[in-house]
């Protein structure tokens, strides 16, 4: 390989083994170039995007959050009560966010202030936010909502409206990650944390502004989800987590903390509905696809690796 | 002569242990004045009094006069006392210009009101500083996960001197890095003090010692020993006193 080549961000190879896929799909498939399945991707990216997103900022101040799922289900759940409550969709909307943010609060203050490992704080969430959409559901889906709440996943200006949510959701992050002082304070932590505290930095402060950002994301892709489904359920947004950690790592993220960013996050998301996508076109096997995300996963991380060491050695 | 600190009569105990029973120094400004002993000597419990880290059950630390009483190395730093650890307190995945100005970023607003990091100030300044101890680190927007060692010292030394440091406490900078690299740490030391800072240097390479210091103050079982001019002194006389096996009295 060249030595430019070498050089480049993951996320090009992420960006350019996509298009080829797109490519591949437009001529093997008669329904990949569709408008219906084009904007089909898109609400589908927005939502794991923007969950995504939320995950990847703990990600880079060596953090993890696995409650992200639990908590768009939970959050979701609280939404389609609320409304049949009778409460407004925007305080109801409002409400449920507060609630997310809470759950973003209760963790930092577990990882933060008692010293917790992450890992486990969020394990415990995962559990704990799924048992409670399931109590508050009843164990059933909660449906009847009003018609507004669908109208908003399945409306479009220019672009579906999902996709607007996520555009808007990328920007804010990437400026905070990019251009405050507290993004770089949270690139600074996840590098060393300890150096981070020498300095003066508030640490416990970026890790509440961490989880604050993935579990208040987490209620939205919740409010969202029940927009696209029209339902809320307490099943939905199974092993999102999963799929959020994965689009974070394929775009470049590093699990020891310190990297990470929001182009490459969103190319991971798209690149992983891209797949789901062609899976479906093809007429793959749903338990292969599952079989070659993981391989691909491994190959990503494999490859940056190896490209970080290389990057080491010059 | 003025002192910039001055260290008297500084006791401390770990439960049974006298770790310090009495160590005494003046540094200068403009010095490096260097600590050897042996291990266990109590070079680090000094420093770390110095830099915050351990409060003195007796005696008293004064910085330019005023009596320094620490509670935070965080508050030393506020008063311009700088240590730069072995393990470098360097974030690896943050640009040498991030590192030198982090915690103190300058800021800009984009429209009025949308503040953003100064990134153009913060790579010419660090340029600048860079050109300024003439390190040969090439760009400023390097991240440090890509610097030597050496380099990285060279980092954390520039952070001192731009935040206008009164001392600095290098522990032990050589002690991980290859020849070339020491004799560039040597030189950035010097550098320091040559800006007007008063730097003490703690090191086990006496050969290294005799090069960098201006005096060196010889520390044994928690007491300064002996205090000399670097040029009046050699190898086989700091070993006497760091062994204990002479007095004062004998050397004078």
């Amino acid at each position: 390989m060249h030595s430019w080549l070498r050089r480049l961000p993951i996320e090009t190879y992420v960006i350019v083994f996509t298009v080829a896929l797109w490519i591949v799909l437009s001529l093997a498939t008669p329904n990949f170039l569709t408008e219906n399945n084009i904007s089909n991707i898109m609400r589908q990216t927005s939502i794991a995007a923007i969950i995504a997103i939320g995950v990847m900022c703990t990600i880079v101040i060596a953090g993890i959050d696995l409650s992200v799922g639990s908590v768009a289900a939970f959050c979701g759940v609280a939404f389609a009560q609320l409304c049949g409550y009778g409460l407004d969709l925007l305080p109801a909307a409002a409400l449920t966010l507060v609630a997310g943010l809470g759950v973003g609060m209760i963790n930092a203050v577990a990882i933060g202030r008692l010293g917790i490992p992450a890992f486990i704080v969020t394990l415990a969430g995962l559990q704990v936010y799924r048992g409670l959409a399931l109590l508050l559901a009843g164990g059933m889906t909660v449906g009847g909502l009003p018609p507004e709440v669908k109208d908003f996943a399945r409306g479009t200006t220019g672009l579906p409206n999902l996709f607007w949510a996520m555009i808007a959701v990328g920007i804010a992050v990437h400026y905070v990650l990019r251009f405050t002082r507290t993004g770089r304070y949270m690139y600074a932590m996840g590098s060393n944390a300890e150096a981070a505290r020498r300095q003066g930095i508030n640490t416990f402060r970026i890790t509440a502004i961490a989880y604050l950002m993935s579990s208040g994301l987490a209620a939205l892709a919740g409010l969202l989800l029940v927009s696209r489904l029209s339902i809320a359920s307490p099943s939905m947004a199974n092993a999102y987590e999963l799929q959020a950690i994965a689009a974070a790592v394929v775009g470049g993220a590093s699990l020891f903390g310190g990297r990470g960013s929001v182009l490459g996050t969103v190319c991971g998301a798209v690149l992983f509905t891209t797949m789901a996508n062609a899976a479906v076109l093809l007429g793959i096997d749903p338990f292969w696809e599952m079989v070659l995300v993981g391989l691909l996963i491994a190959l990503v991380v494999y490859l940056d690796n190896m490209q970080k060491r290389r990057q080491a050695g010059v | 002569m003025s002192a910039i600190l001055e260290v008297v009569g500084l006791h401390k105990s770990f439960g049974p242990v006298e770790a310090l029973r009495g160590a005494d120094l003046q540094l200068q400004t403009g010095e490096v004045l260097a600590i050897v002993g042996d291990n266990g000597a109590g070079k680090s419990t000094l420093i770390k009094h110095i830099s915050g880290v351990y409060k003195p059950d007796a005696g008293q630390i004064l910085l330019a006069g005023e009596p320094l009483d620490l509670s935070s190395p965080r508050e030393a730093r506020e008063r311009g006392v700088e240590t730069v650890y072995q393990d470098l307190a360097l974030a690896d995945d943050l640009s040498i210009g991030a590192n030198i100005f982090l915690g103190r970023e300058p800021m800009r607003r984009l429209f009025g009101f949308l503040p953003y990091v100064d990134d153009r100030t913060i790579r010419r300044e660090t340029a600048e500083l860079l050109r300024r101890i003439r390190s040969e680190i090439p760009t400023a927007a390097r991240t440090v996960a890509r610097l030597s060692g050496g380099q990285r010292q060279a980092v954390a030394i520039a952070r001192a001197i731009y935040w206008q440091a009164k001392v600095v406490l290098l522990d032990e900078p050589t002690a991980a890095l290859a020849v070339m690299e020491r004799e560039r740490v040597i030189h950035h030391a010097r550098d320091l003090a040559a800006h007007g800072v008063g730097v003490i240097y703690i090191g086990h390479n006496l050969t290294e010692i005799l090069q960098v210091a201006d005096r060196i103050v010889v520390m044994f079982r928690g007491r300064t020993v002996h205090v000399t001019a670097a040029g009046d002194t050699n190898q086989e006389t700091l070993i006497k006193y760091m062994t204990g096996y002479t007095d004062s009295a004998k050397a004078a």
